[in-house]
């Protein structure tokens, strides 16, 4: 059991950083928390994808000739290239909402989602 | 019995479609309105006799148009059923149109324009229902009738009638989705939808699946044909202007129902299937409990209009009583009775929008002495009062003949018993009424006299025509042949 | 190879640029700009369409690199279907006029119609794509645009858009581990090799953790019930020309990737018999239609009643895809076509009011049928088409849905899918008494005043109501030309009858 554990502790920690993201997106008033609860949960999912690509005892995919054509020798670069093609529309869903996070400051002068549906509701 | 291909069907119902069209173009011209609704009708009732003798020689015309959802079309059949009840509600249709003109140009009505116009499309409706070759085309005119109606009951647009309408939708689109349900599950378990003398589905489907086919049909068609406990939108709907409830709660709306059962019992299921599993004696059963509750109701009802409407209740549920019983006779009668409760109850129905038009009244306890400042429209009702008792030379008696000879062939007297009782429940509910116009001191009717002949001449012509129908069952238009036809093709005897 | 599938999204891709730039200079420009790339990319569709149907799947190479190891394009009969749809009902969405359709246009702020492309791109690029991670590429690219262009509706609109977008990175970071687990077993991102690799693996937990997370992910884009709580306050503060597109066809893209996953990824027999997937979808579909008829019914705001009345039509194409038969798929591919016909119109009448009249809510339409009867007819239609009326096309969808339930002997579909149709009627006919039966507010000499729309706002709608009827009378061409292809590989048998 605590082999097994050991052996992929890694993915623990993303299980782990999951659960902490989505706590904060659900239970966080303030919309920049839920906000960094969204970032963590996007970014677990991209060290899930990380630590999935990594091989123990390989090296860069780029081809050594010491160490020939063995695949067994090279990561497997494609999850960390689709990570930062996954990177890429992170930063852009947190750009865009940061953009509303100002504006809803300016129209509601409050970040706390309670004040904000008050001020909605009038 | 031969099919022959034939646009004349396809005519028959679009012709009223393109005069609706003209009608709201020409909404500003009264007059060029008027004349495309009297054109379209006698072009209809035109095309519609134009296809009689070769009904009659045997040869149906049809015409597929094409395939509206995968293995079934859009097709369209002339039979004898479906022109027996085509005739009816067009040549009704041309008597109303002129009636029509003079009741809404006497009460100046409002919205005119879309008056005629649902109307107009309610007739394509109820002719494609008539003239439908298969279920999923009847279902679709089917639907389009009770959308059509709905404009027309609220006309009025005060707050009973806009109640009265939400009535009339809940009742009539619950209906239609039950309907579906059937239409669906017919198709399912039988793979096809086309109408077939004496059915198409077969004992093999297995008892329970076929007896809850029924059950579904029996509530879908039930309520368009108001039978009990399912009758309450057709004296709710009784608010719209008289004609309407003439013609559409006389003859279009809830006959369509009524034909829905003709085509259930004898063109998809076939009387025998029923026989089989024990689904007639249900159908009788409702109707017989639905002719004695509507009768007895009609007493209750001080208004004219749904003193009427209970009535028709009662003889809707004369017809599929008729169907419901395994017998030649019954069968004629019941399909007979289409036409002639139709002309009929169209005569009492214009008499009370006669009556209304001048003196504003509905209620039966002010219209004493009427009759001797209205003779000819109260002599007219008298007429067509006797004929829904069962009277003799009038067209009802013909119907109800035949009725009770199917009762008695097939042995049930208890039903002998029920319809002679609702005869004398008819005469007792309606000829008070006449009764009443005739000779009771009349306090202050002297200023009335008839209504325009607009209204008089069509009220009358359909009194003579429920005379002559009774007098001549069978030269006037063949309707007896056509429908011991339909009588002999779907039960497979022969005619008595 | 062909280059059909690149050949629809790439005009939209193009314009989407030409028109921001075009729009900086001129705003006119931008419009005009987008109404070609539109047009083109039309063009593009119905030739694709076209050519799949004559001559089977095609199939582009992106960069010459052949599947596995390169992103394929696949346009197959199904995302023919759905990429014409989308380029459709998008062109005639960017025709209607922004001042209508937006209520407040920044006046040059907002690149508004190169938002619409990216979005419509973003849409056909999903419906397009045979690599499950370029799908989630896409599913971001029109998530993101449809955040920006909620969020033009206003103050509250910035609020839902907000929410909405948490709600939808959820959404698409859950798709996204689905497809890790997929990878990490398969070793692949093609949607055909998966397919061929999965069958040896199904017991893996891994993998059935992969099919809960992306059934979760796009039910939640798809606002499935009970995942649809960000659906009612972006579609109803939303513009409504965005929210025309939005309930159209963006949510249906969702239904269409979770048809995909059944056509193209997964096995039937394992969604249907392993795991409870299939029930699952349907059982959730069936509480939708009902929940979502229920909370129209309360709604007196006309743009809120539609966006209920959207959650229950995604409920009858969840019915569909849980029936899991021909008929039943045959009914959901149909009802995606029909509502984003009948939904597109009534948004953009709802569009049209608000632009004539200001008014947004039901109980002040009354008599508004006299005072704009071209525009209110075709509200009638596409109302009459919602309740499932014959001959309207949302009757011939129940058609089939109701016959796929019955031949799957499941007889709680098909009640509740008719007796939804009398929720529907109940809210379509509160609307259409109040704006046809009720005489309308007369100006002070007697006569009705009218104030039917110009045609730029009339003409988009009277197309979608026109096409409403059309599609009803010609659902049997559709349904044998197009649908029984797309779903015969699923059930090895030609379709239904």
């Amino acid at each position: 059991m605590l082999e097994e554990f050991l052996g992929r502790y890694s993915y623990f920690m993303i299980a782990v950083l999951m659960t902490i993201g989505i706590y904060g997106m659900l239970a966080k008033r303030n919309l920049i928390k839920k906000l960094i609860g969204m970032n963590i949960l996007q970014t677990a999912i991209f060290l899930f994808f990380i630590e999935g690509g990594g091989k123990l005892g390989a090296t860069v995919p780029v081809i050594d000739p010491q160490l020939g054509n063995d695949p067994a020798k090279y990561i497997n670069p494609l999850p960390h290239v689709l990570m930062l093609t996954g990177i890429v529309v992170g930063i852009s869903l947190t750009a865009v909402a940061l953009a509303f996070l100002i504006n809803i400051s300016r129209t509601f002068h409050s970040l706390d989602e309670d004040c904000i549906l008050k001020e909605m509701s009038k | 019995m031969e099919a022959y291909f034939s646009l004349k069907p396809l005519i028959a119902v679009l012709v009223s479609l393109l005069a609706s069209g003209l009608i709201v173009l020409s909404g500003s011209r009264p007059n060029l309105r008027e004349a495309w609704t009297i054109t379209a009708a006698l072009a209809k009732f035109a095309i519609t006799l134009s296809m009689m003798p070769a009904v009659l020689a045997g040869k149906y015309p049809e015409v597929a148009l094409f395939t509206i959802s995968p293995g079934v079309s859009l097709a369209l059949k002339v039979d004898p059923a479906g022109i027996i009840f085509g005739l009816s509600a067009s040549v009704l249709w041309i008597l109303t149109s002129f009636y029509s003109i003079g009741y809404m140009r006497g009460l100046s009505e409002h919205n005119q324009t879309r008056y005629f116009a649902s109307f107009a499309v309610c007739l394509s409706a109820t002719m494609g229902i008539a003239f439908a070759a298969n279920l999923l085309t009847f279902f679709i005119f089917y639907e389009v009738l009770t959308i059509a109606t709905y404009p027309l009951v609220i006309h009025k647009e005060t707050p009973e009638a806009l109640a009265a309408g939400r009535k009339y939708l809940v009742y009539l689109l619950t209906g239609g989705v039950v309907l579906l349900l059937a239409l669906a599950f017919t198709y399912q378990i039988a793979g096809t939808v086309d109408f077939r003398p004496g059915g198409f589905l077969s004992q093999q489907v297995g008892q329970d699946r076929l007896m809850m086919l029924f059950m579904l049909f029996l509530v879908g068609f039930g309520v368009k044909s108001a039978i009990m406990p399912v009758h309450s939108w057709l004296p709710s709907a009784m608010i719209a202007p008289t004609p309407v409830s003439a013609l559409l709660h006389a003859v279009a709306v809830v006959k369509a129902g009524v034909f829905g059962f003709v085509r259930m019992a004898g063109f998809v299921m076939g009387p025998e299937l029923l026989q089989e599993i024990g689904a007639l004696g249900i159908m009788a059963g409702f109707a017989a409990v639905t002719i004695i509750l509507a009768s007895l109701m009609a007493f209750r009802q001080d208004n004219l209009k749904r003193r009427l409407a209970y009535s028709t209740i009662g003889h809707l549920s004369y017809i599929v009583l008729g169907l419901a019983l395994l017998s030649p006779s019954a069968w004629s009668g019941g399909v007979l009775h289409i036409v002639n409760h139709a002309a009929m109850k169209i005569t009492l129905f214009l008499c009370a929008g006669a009556i209304y038009v001048k003196t504003h009244r509905e209620n039966i306890s002010d219209l004493n002495g009427i009759g001797r400042q209205m003779p000819l429209t109260m002599g007219a009702f008298a007429v067509a009062a006797m004929g829904l008792a069962g009277v003799p030379p009038i067209a009802g008696f013909v119907s109800k003949w035949y009725l009770v000879q199917g009762t008695l062939e097939t042995g049930q007297v208890a039903l002998t018993g029920v319809l002679l009782l609702s005869g004398l429940l008819n005469a007792g509910y309606f000829l008070p009424i006449v009764a009443r116009a005739f000779f009771s001191p009349s306090p202050g009717f002297s200023k009335y006299s008839e209504a325009s002949p607009w209204m008089v001449i069509p009220l009358m012509l359909t009194a003579v025509l429920s005379l002559l129908m009774g007098l001549f069952p069978d030269q006037l238009f063949h309707l007896y042949q056509l429908a011991s036809n339909v009588a002999a093709s779907v039960t497979g005897g022969g005619v008595p | 190879m062909s280059a059909a599938p690149v050949l629809i999204i790439a005009p939209l891709l193009l314009f989407a640029f030409i028109s921001i730039l075009a729009g900086l200079w001129r705003t006119s420009l931008a419009y005009i700009s987008a109404v070609v790339g539109g047009t083109l990319s039309l063009a593009a569709a119905v030739f694709g369409l076209f050519q799949v149907l004559t001559e089977g799947k095609l199939s582009y190479h992106l960069g010459g690199w052949p599947p596995p190891l390169g992103i394929e394009y696949v346009l197959d009969p199904l995302s023919a279907f759905m990429a014409l749809i989308i380029v459709f009902v998008g062109l005639v969405v960017i025709v209607y006029p922004p001042k209508a359709g937006l209520y407040q246009v920044p006046q040059r702020a907002v690149p508004l119609h190169g938002m619409i492309m990216l979005l419509l791109a973003g849409l056909i690029g999903v419906v397009v794509t045979g690599d499950l991670f370029n799908l989630f590429v896409f599913l971001e690219i029109y998530s993101l645009s449809s955040y920006a262009l909620i969020a033009i509706g206003g103050k509250h609109a910035l609020v839902a858009s907000f929410r909405y977008l948490m709600l939808g990175t959820v959404a698409g970071s859950f798709y996204l581990l689905g497809i890790g687990f997929i990878y990490f077993a398969t070793g692949s991102l093609n949607m055909a090799d998966v397919a061929r690799l999965l069958p040896s693996l199904y017991a893996s937990p891994a993998i059935i953790a992969a099919v809960a997370l992306i059934f979760i992910g796009i039910g939640i884009k798809m606002a499935l019930f009970p995942l649809h709580i960000w659906l009612p306050d972006a579609h109803s503060y939303a513009p409504s020309i965005i929210a025309a597109i939005l309930a159209s066809v963006q949510i249906e893209v969702a239904a269409y990737v979770l048809i995909r996953m059944l056509l193209s990824v997964f096995q039937l027999d394992y969604l249907r018999l392993q795991l409870p997937v299939m029930a699952t979808v349907g059982w959730c579909g069936a509480a939708g239609i009902i929940f979502g008829s229920v909370m129209a019914i309360a709604q007196r705001d006309f743009k809120r009643m539609l966006a209920y009345s959207t959650i229950a039509q995604i409920g009858y194409i969840g019915v569909g895809i849980g029936l899991a038969n021909p008929l039943g798929i045959i009914g959901a591919l149909l009802h995606i076509l029909n509502h984003a016909f009948m939904k597109g119109c009534l948004f953009l009448v709802a569009g049209g009011i608000r632009h004539e009249t200001g008014l947004r809510e039901i109980p002040w339409f009354v008599g508004l049928g006299r005072r704009m009867p071209l525009m209110m007819g075709a509200f009638a239609v596409a109302a009459l088409s919602m309740v499932g009326i014959p001959p309207t096309a949302g009757f011939f969808s129940k058609w089939y849905l109701v016959r796929g339930s019955i031949e799957g002997g499941n007889w709680a579909f098909a009640v509740i899918i008719v007796a939804s149709s009398l929720l529907t009627a109940v809210y379509f006919f509160r609307v259409i008494e109040k704006v046809f039966a009720n005489p309308p507010p007369t100006s002070s000499t007697g006569t009705v005043q009218k104030c039917e729309p110009p045609p730029r706002i009339l003409v988009p709608i009277l197309i979608l109501a026109v096409g409403v009827l059309v599609l009803g009378l010609s659902n049997a061409v559709i349904v044998t030309r197009v649908l029984e292809q797309v779903v015969a590989p699923l059930f090895s048998i030609a379709g239904g009858r």
